[in-house]
């Protein structure tokens, strides 16, 4: 019988997988907000937008799975994280709090240029922002620096368990991550080919930058983590697939066959969660607090499982019905395409 | 310097609390009134329905996003504030919660293809997804209520040496004060937000008493309102009865009483002095707290002075704060009648004293949620889970929490600022005013 905290953390994992390919690629949007440029920048704008708005909100909630998940079934690791790494959660959370009013006020509001432009500005400021320092909080569960009692002067508790080369370069992962996952996602949703030419050239770049700040994050992690990454039995299969998916991601962008690149990146994007969640197996916080230690009582989990498993058969056929009216390339706008109309 | 902090964490919560509840509830009760616009609209035909419909649901979309990411600043701040609080109730409170997470799942997605999917749905299928997401709303508060409701009503677990053992979940979701606060919260949405919306349809019909767009508005938002403003009484009755057994010392806060007798007063107004343990300028009902609290004329109610003053929660604020709850609990009952017998004679909107009534009435009901939540928190202190963990003890060790207070209050002041200005300048300022339809 599988033991229940490997479970239950399989099912973490994977709410936190739906959080990144979807929560994700809705910050990478953001990004590319932020950064759209050339003579379609008014329209890529317009695109994100489009693709963002009937779903981040049903996107956004997978994380609050995770963390329902986290304080229910691994209580004591909730209580950790949130008191030693109070400060990044903190601007995760004003960034969620400015993203999605943003959004709103952006889509709901007057027509009235400057207000688009200011909360525009704030939208993709706040999701560039955000996943940097969800990637920052992976790293740093990751590197092992979090104390294990606050002891200590506000900083070295604090800040600098956080604050290392290692973490931030993970942050930075994530950011590059979910902007190369939109901008593969984005070629689809384009209305044109000037715009697709746009997102693929951005694909392509942040797909390349992906990889060197991969690189990077391997380089500066420490020698266990590495070891983990590197050596362990799963690593080197693992690390062919991811490899292969993203060559693949490549290739597909290259010959603008943009579904078979979207399921490419996607993969890719699950493999190096998955990889992380191995490498960090059995720990929930490095090197001191297990999953084990960190559970709640058996019941509880067997019971969160239960709850988990009946959720998912109401929520997967919505989702799914979420999905397929508003896919890519089903979403005219209502208004510019009354043909659809009742 | 660790009080200080004590303060600044409860103030954060309190802020953040009172702020989502605003939103939390709008978000309940706003997409019962989109879907009765619609449903009219698809029986009637008539242009004012579908207009409002599609208003109401552009609220509703502003509002509940700001909900929606001000509901998970609240999951995260759980911790972040309260983390030996969390680590111990985490697997107590985590199933409903997690139903919670599942039924706010069903609202962000029913809402997403309700709002966008004006032009792609069949009629029903749409109306379908504004029914989800109304009952995803009531669902999640319910859900999430029970999770409240444990703090002052703790049970499914036993303590041994210090640690919460024998964790039954179900215990603790259906513990004793679960139903009442469930009732009283829904609602307190309905009658709160139901008001509230007819109130603003008041003064433009004060202004225009033919307007069609108007009447209508004005209808389904009494109907959401009003009956359960009518019921809300006998809810808060109930409520009382449950806090009076398992929390004396908040009921006695809450109604200024001191000594511990028999056919003990119900006092109406007063201000507490917790210095000479008396609550002057109070009216007073001889035996009407006893029967309230245990239906019986000669029940003795404890007092104050007979729990040891540590455990005292602040008396005056949460007397006051219940006082105001209850007074607006009952105006609005009231509204309920007088808006019952107009009906009756088919004069809902020709009596001027109504219309201003209830345009008056606009905020009452947010004022008493903010209110009754005051009571609920406050009349806990010194406890986090009623007799089981003081919130000192809960409070997280970061220092400098006056940061994180400052910063949420200042993002939240910003974000009601341009809430408001939006919604007067997307929802109310262009609605029609005229009477051509």
């Amino acid at each position: 019988m599988i033991d229940a905290v490997v479970l239950l953390s399989v099912v973490l994992v994977l709410s936190l997988t739906a959080y990144a390919l979807l929560g994700g690629a809705d910050y990478g949007g953001g990004l590319w907000d932020l950064l759209a440029s050339g003579p379609t920048a008014v329209r890529q704008r317009a695109t994100i937008a489009h693709a963002i708005g009937p779903v981040w909100e049903a996107n956004h909630v997978w994380l609050i799975v995770a963390i329902v998940i986290v304080f229910t079934g691994f209580p004591r690791a909730f209580a950790e994280v949130s008191t030693y790494l109070h400060v990044p959660l903190l601007l995760v959370l004003i960034g969620i709090v400015l993203r999605g009013s943003a959004f709103v006020f952006r889509a709901y509001g007057p027509d009235d240029p400057r207000h688009e432009r200011l909360w525009s500005r704030v939208f993709a400021m706040a999701s560039t922002a955000t996943p940097f320092f969800l990637g920052v909080i992976v790293g740093a569960l990751t590197e092992g620096r979090l104390p294990a009692s606050p002891q200590g002067s506000f900083t070295s508790v604090y800040l600098t368990p956080w604050l290392t080369p290692f973490s931030l370069s993970v942050g930075l992962f994530a950011l590059v991550l979910f902007g190369y996952l939109a901008a593969v996602y984005l070629t689809l949703e384009a209305h044109d080919a000037h715009e697709r030419a746009a997102f693929r050239l951005r694909a392509l770049l942040s797909g390349a930058a992906a990889g060197v700040v991969a690189a990077l994050v391997l380089l500066l992690a420490a020698s266990d983590v590495r070891g983990a990454l590197i050596a362990s039995a799963w690593a080197v299969p693992l690390h062919v697939a991811t490899g292969a998916s993203a060559l693949a991601a490549f290739a597909f962008l290259w010959v603008e066959r943009y579904e078979l690149a979207r399921l490419a990146a996607a993969t890719q994007v699950v493999l190096i969660l998955w990889g992380w969640a191995l490498a960090q197996y059995p720990y929930a916080i490095r090197p001191h607090l297990t999953l084990t230690d960190a559970a709640a009582p058996v019941n509880v989990q067997v019971l969160l499982l239960q709850i988990l498993g009946v959720g998912a058969v109401v929520l997967v056929p919505s989702l799914l019905y979420l999905f397929g009216i508003f896919g890519p390339r089903g979403n005219q706008d209502p208004n510019e395409n009354p043909s659809i109309s009742h | 310097m660790g009080d200080l902090n004590l303060l600044y964490a409860r103030w954060q919560m309190g802020l953040s609390l009172a702020f989502h509840i605003v939103f939390a509830v709008i978000g309940m009760a706003m997409p019962v009134m989109m879907v009765a616009a619609e449903v009219a609209w698809l029986r009637t035909g008539r242009p004012e329905y579908i207009d409002l419909a599609q208003r109401w649901a552009r609220g509703t979309a502003i509002l509940f996003a700001v909900g929606a990411v001000s509901g998970t600043v609240l999951s995260f701040e759980l911790g972040l504030l309260w983390p030996a609080f969390m680590e111990a109730a985490g697997p107590l409170i985590g199933m409903p919660f997690s139903l919670e997470g599942f039924a706010f799942f069903l609202e962000a997605i029913f809402l997403g293809i309700y709002l966008y999917g004006w032009q792609k749905l069949s009629p029903a299928a749409h109306v379908f997804a504004g029914v989800v997401v109304s009952l995803g709303g009531a669902l999640s508060g319910a859900f999430v209520v029970t999770a409240n409701a444990w703090m002052n009503t703790p049970a499914g677990f036993r303590i041994e040496n210090g640690q919460f053992v024998d964790i039954d979940p179900f215990a603790a979701m259906f513990n004793p004060a679960a139903g009442t606060q469930v009732v009283h919260m829904l609602l307190a949405a309905y009658a709160a937000v139901g008001v509230g919306v007819a109130g603003i349809h008041a003064r433009l019909l004060l202004r225009d008493r033919q307007s069609p767009f108007h009447r209508r508005a004005f209808v389904i938002a009494l109907l959401v309102g009003l009956p359960a403003s009518l019921l809300q009484p006998l809810s808060g009755d109930w409520a009382g009865r449950v806090v009076a057994r398992s929390q004396p010392a908040k009921f006695a806060a809450l109604e200024g009483h001191f000594e511990t007798e028999s056919y003990a007063p119900l006092r109406i107004g007063g201000i507490p002095d917790t210095e000479t343990g008396q609550t002057p300028y109070a009216i007073e009902i001889p035996g009407g707290l006893s029967l309230l609290a245990h239906g019986d004329l000669a029940a003795p109610v404890t007092g104050l002075n007979d729990i040891p003053r540590e455990l005292w929660p602040p008396v005056t604020a949460v007397h006051i704060a219940f006082q105001v709850m209850v007074a607006i609990g009952m105006w609005l009952a009231f509204l309920a009648i007088w808006a019952a017998v107009l009906w009756w004679r088919k004069r809902l909107f020709e009596s001027s004293a109504f219309l201003k009534a209830v345009f008056w009435s606009t905020p009452l009901g947010f004022i008493a949620i903010e209110a009754g939540w005051t009571v609920t928190e406050l009349g806990r202190q010194p406890w986090i889970i009623q007799g089981v963990m003081r919130t000192s003890e809960a409070v997280t060790p970061m220092p400098g929490l006056v940061v994180p207070f400052v910063l949420f209050t200042l993002l939240y002041v910003g974000l009601a600022a341009v809430v408001i200005m939006l919604i007067r300048r997307t929802v109310l300022e262009t609605a029609p005013t005229g009477r051509a339809q």
